[in-house]
């Protein structure tokens, strides 16, 4: 029989905040272990939480992005279990409550745009970190760093409205692309900046039930995600396939050795006790509040891809991958601005793009070399066709390592385009002389004889002669004998 | 003792204002201030009585020597364990913080240190806050310094009997169901609890954070007045903080001409002392005598409430106590093959029965399957407790109630029967559900005609809607002075009832 697979995902996402979720401790990664902590976050007797605002805008700008609505009371609820590296013995989260309700992301894959729908995304507090017991004679002793203790997180959960792993890595892609866009997180999945956790069951293709479902945890990229999903649907197809039946269990996948293992089973299944913590009065996110968060959002990768595509007429994947990042998509906008947008995506996107990948460079790294405007005028030389094709090459791997404009460039390098007539005329000449049966060829009606004359001059420049100018000349020069010869 | 004389009363004797004026007017150093309970009165009281848990004789001359001009210059308070002070352990009286060394104060001891006050030692309490009597304290229990064979009442019953045998003229306690208010009534001093949110709980050793509050111990009304107005207020650090400013309380010797107070005429029915109806009978005549007028109703505050109370409580113990596992701080049991090892004998060996029994039942009451049930319904109750209480207060702008329905009562006499404990808390449990202001008032002690309990101090509660304390103050002096209106002037000092030996 064909399954076809129900997924959920549950995605945490670390923000990019200055301060804990709920104290004033920076968020800092790599500090020495338990260095940013305080009675707050390490939980000390007494101590109370409070809600960091800008990790609530952070929600906020997810929230808004993905089309979510917004709760005007939303409520912080303890989730209660026992757990070495969680100093209170309970989390800060939302349960019943949310922050944001609804929404969807909008996922283009093989050329379909989808909606995925969410169901939710709340603001929680981070664990601590444990290590794994170390033997110290006949004792083993287990460290705990609480440096990310009450890091801010958010967690966002799908409608189980995936089918394919493959859909599922691509969902995590532009999450994390969008946590990016809008600057709350790094997104380094990693890093343990995004986390996934996925729900998943399968069910005879094209019946509409719900099969019992597993949790799959501990999906730490996203082509762990993918191969986890993969490994996840195929046990479960072979375990129906003989006659089994497929028993509620959380799993975590080893991406090394792309293996499952049970972590628990139904039977121990938690139970949280939830209830509403009585340290936080419930938080209100009045109309002023959303609409400012709204307010600041920038404009969306997905719009921004088919604006850059209507307006600067570029193809819809060059769009997308020029919209890829914000940072990104900036620096096109401001290359493309009076320019020919299409030409400045083509030198982005081949040139620009394989020399940060050479040198693993953040765009920041060019930006810093070749601004804006030094591209715009470069691009304008080009469309001129006062730099032929492969002196433009070397001029744009000469700026990205020389100051300088491009002028200044060919004249350190004893390098001259030869455009003016005055330079080319007596080459031009010369071609004609030495070439009659191409010339009389062309004067005969071939006018694609033309290029093999342009080509001959070139040569004769040493590929200096801008070819646009040859042309125009060498057009000139046969008119003339045209009506001298007739 | 220093040899000089004075007409002025002992230093240990005076009201915190005055020894604060002392200190202030060079009439004595704050050391010697400050050490005046400890060379006075704590030689023949503190060894029977046991109101003391942590003290240092060093972090006293220090915070001495440190004491800041303010209102409190110089004024010993004593703290009770479960606010957390950097100079003394902080221990709960719980085995399982045993040894824990807080590494910052509470604000509320913040906010006494700002106003010169010197904390002088840890009050003893109910592991926890949990109990009625101060029995269930880790290091044994206080007894009451009007009758050594009785219980100052609990949770905060150390404070409390420190305050009445003069250790300290002012002491912090703190309130989750009365446990202020009840202590204060059987050792014959004033306890008030603030409206929910009006003093920090920042510090505070969490017990049920929605019903706790930090609460004031003094022998006199203008010392309650002077502490709640260097303590209350807002604090980034709570978020159930109140944003307002606190209610000024500084009119607490203008009397209650106007006022109305309400008497609940079916009371009597819920098993109340006499002693306690006569000390009632003659609070509503010393209000009435300073022109307050008595509006009688019936009222039995939450047929429900002791039910609610301990389902609300216990809930949010459990969770908020999860975090003594032996893993950062405090007792950790030896003997912990693995984790879960460690947390089980380390919570079976370092709480005390009646912490677990709490324990087991907030945990119980949150389970999947009961919280619908018992916590939901409670929240329901609660509402309905809310709704009850303002109803009252829009007939009159105080309550007069009991504190407990009892005098002291006598150790271990409830010890073995939480039932009977939890339901001496009757009187007190509606203010902390409802998160209005509560205030233990003294009425001297019980007389000898006949009755059981002679020499037992007696208390009356007033209760207010929220931010009711400048109207509880003034309503509180006016029962202090007796009712007569030429004596309510802050010039006039009351006398207080001092325990003698028994
Ligand atoms: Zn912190």
């Amino acid at each position: 029989m064909a399954y076809e697979a129900v997924i959920g995902l549950e995605c945490h996402i670390q923000l990019r905040t200055r301060s804990k979720m709920f104290c004033d401790c920076p968020v800092e990664f790599g500090a020495a272990p338990n260095s940013n902590v305080c009675p707050v976050c390490l939980g000390l007797p007494g101590a109370l939480p409070k809600t960091n605002r800008a990790a609530i805008d952070a929600a906020l700008r997810l929230g808004l992005a993905l089309g979510c609505a917004v709760r005007a009371e939303s409520v912080f609820a303890r989730k209660n279990y026992f757990y070495p590296d969680m100093p209170k013995n309970y989390q800060i989260t939302q349960y019943d409550r949310p922050l944001c309700v609804g929404g969807a992301l909008p996922l283009s894959l093989d050329g379909v745009t989808r909606e995925i729908a969410l169901t939710r995304i709340h603001a929680e507090e981070d664990t601590g970190k444990s290590f794994h017991p170390e033997r110290h004679g006949d004792r083993r002793v287990s460290r705990v760093d609480f440096n990310r203790a009450g890091v801010p997180l958010l967690e966002l959960v799908t409608e189980p409205v995936l089918r394919e792993p493959a859909e599922c890595a691509a969902f995590l892609t532009a999450l994390r692309r969008l946590v990016r866009w809008l600057d709350i997180s790094d997104g380094d999945m990693e890093k343990g900046q995004l986390r996934c956790d996925a729900n998943v069951s399968i069910r005879p293709a094209g019946s509409s039930g719900f099969g019992v479902k597993t949790e799959l945890k501990n999906l730490n990229s996203i082509k762990g995600v993918e191969k986890g999903l993969t490994a996840e649907i195929a046990r479960q197809a072979g375990v129906l396939a003989a006659g089994g039946r497929i028993e509620q269990a959380t799993l975590l996948y080893d991406a090394d050795h792309d293996r499952l293992a049970v972590m628990r089973s139904k039977e121990y299944a938690h139970d949280y006790r939830y209830f509403p913590d009585p340290d936080l009065p419930a938080l209100e996110v009045d109309e002023a509040w959303r609409e400012s968060a709204r307010a600041a959002l920038p404009e969306l990768p997905w719009a921004r891809a088919a604006r850059v595509a209507e307006r600067y007429g570029v193809p819809a994947y060059d769009a997308a991958v020029l919209c890829d990042q914000r940072d990104l998509a900036d620096y096109y906008e401001e290359c493309a601005a009076g320019a020919d947008g299409k030409l400045a995506s083509n030198w982005l996107m081949t040139e620009m793009l394989r020399v940060l990948k050479e040198r693993g460079w953040p765009l920041a790294e060019w930006r810093g070399r070749v601004p804006a405007g030094r591209l715009r005028a470069f691009l304008a030389k080009v469309a001129a066709k006062e730099l032929p094709g492969p002196l433009a090459k070397q001029v744009f791997a000469w700026m990205v390592d020389e100051p300088g404009a491009v002028e200044e460039l060919l004249a350190r390098h004893g390098v001259r385009a030869q455009g003016s007539a005055d330079e080319l005329r007596p080459l031009v000449r010369q071609v004609i002389e030495e070439n009659p049966g191409p010339v009389t060829q062309y004067l005969g009606g071939r006018t694609a004889t033309l290029g093999f004359l342009v080509g001959q001059v070139m040569k004769k420049s040493g590929g200096q002669a801008v070819p646009q100018a040859v042309k125009e000349l060498l057009e000139a020069e046969l008119a003339g004998r045209a009506i001298s010869g007739s | 003792m220093s040899g000089h004389h004075t007409s002025a009363p002992e230093l240990w004797k005076r009201s915190a204002r005055a020894l604060a004026a002392a200190v202030a007017a060079g009439e004595c150093d704050a050391l010697a201030a400050v050490n005046a309970g400890w060379e006075g009165p704590a030689a023949a009281w503190e060894r029977d009585v046991h109101a003391v848990v942590h003290a240092d004789p060093g972090a006293r001359a220090a915070g001495a020597a440190a004491s800041a001009p303010g209102p409190l210059r110089g004024v010993p308070v004593v703290v009770k364990d479960n606010l957390c002070t950097t100079e003394y352990p902080t221990t709960c009286c719980s085995r399982i913080l045993a040894g824990y060394h807080p590494p910052y104060d509470a604000t509320v001891v913040e906010r006494l240190r700002a106003a010169g006050a010197v904390v002088t030692a840890k009050g003893n309490m109910d592991e926890f806050a949990m109990g009625s009597s101060t029995e269930y304290s880790c290091y044994g229990p206080t007894r009451n310094p009007y009758d050594l064979a009785r219980v100052p009442g609990g949770s905060s019953g150390g404070p409390a009997a420190a305050v009445a045998y003069g250790l300290a003229p002012l002491a912090l306690g703190s309130d989750t169901g009365g446990s202020v208010r009840q202590p204060a009534a059987f050792c014959g001093v004033f306890g008030l609890k603030p409206t929910y949110g009006r003093l920090s709980r920042y510090g505070l050793v969490a017990f049920g954070s929605s019903l706790d509050q930090v609460g004031i111990f003094a022998r006199h009304a203008g010392d309650v007045a002077t502490a709640y107005a260097a303590l209350a207020g807002p604090d980034p650090r709570d978020a159930t903080t109140r944003t307002t400013p606190a209610p000024d309380v500084s009119g607490w010797d203008l009397g209650v001409a106007g006022l109305s107070f309400g008497w609940p005429a079916n009371l009597w029915k819920e098993g109340v002392e006499a002693e306690v109806v006569a000390a009632m009978e003659e609070a509503a005549a010393a209000l009435e005598r300073a022109g307050a007028r008595r509006v009688t109703f019936d009222f039995l505050p939450g047929e429900y409430s002791v039910a609610t109370y301990y389902l609300v409580a216990t809930a949010e113990a459990s969770s908020n106590l999860a975090r003594f596992d032996g893993v950062r701080y405090g007792f950790r049991h030896a003997d912990g093959a693995d984790v879960r090892a460690l947390y089980t004998r380390t919570r079976s060996a370092g709480f005390g029965p009646e912490v677990q029994r709490r324990i087991l039942l907030g945990t119980y009451a949150l389970s999947a399957g009961y919280y619908d049930a018992y916590y939901l319904t409670a929240q329901r109750a609660r509402t309905r407790i809310r709704r009850e209480y303002a109803a009252a207060f829009a007939r009159c702008d105080l309550m007069l109630m009991p504190a407990a329905p009892t005098l002291a009562f006598r150790l271990g006499e409830k010890v073995d029967d939480p039932l009977a404990m939890y339901l001496s808390d009757i009187f007190t449990i509606g203010a902390n559900l409802a998160g209005i202001p509560g205030f233990t008032v003294p009425l001297g002690l019980a007389g000898d005609g006949g009755r059981t309990g002679a020499g037992l101090p007696r208390g009356i509660q007033l209760l207010g809607p929220e931010d009711a304390e400048p109207a509880l103050l003034r309503a509180g002096r006016v029962i202090e002075m007796g009712g007569e209106r030429a004596r309510l002037p802050r010039a006039h000092e009351s006398e207080f009832a001092w325990p003698t030996r028994r």
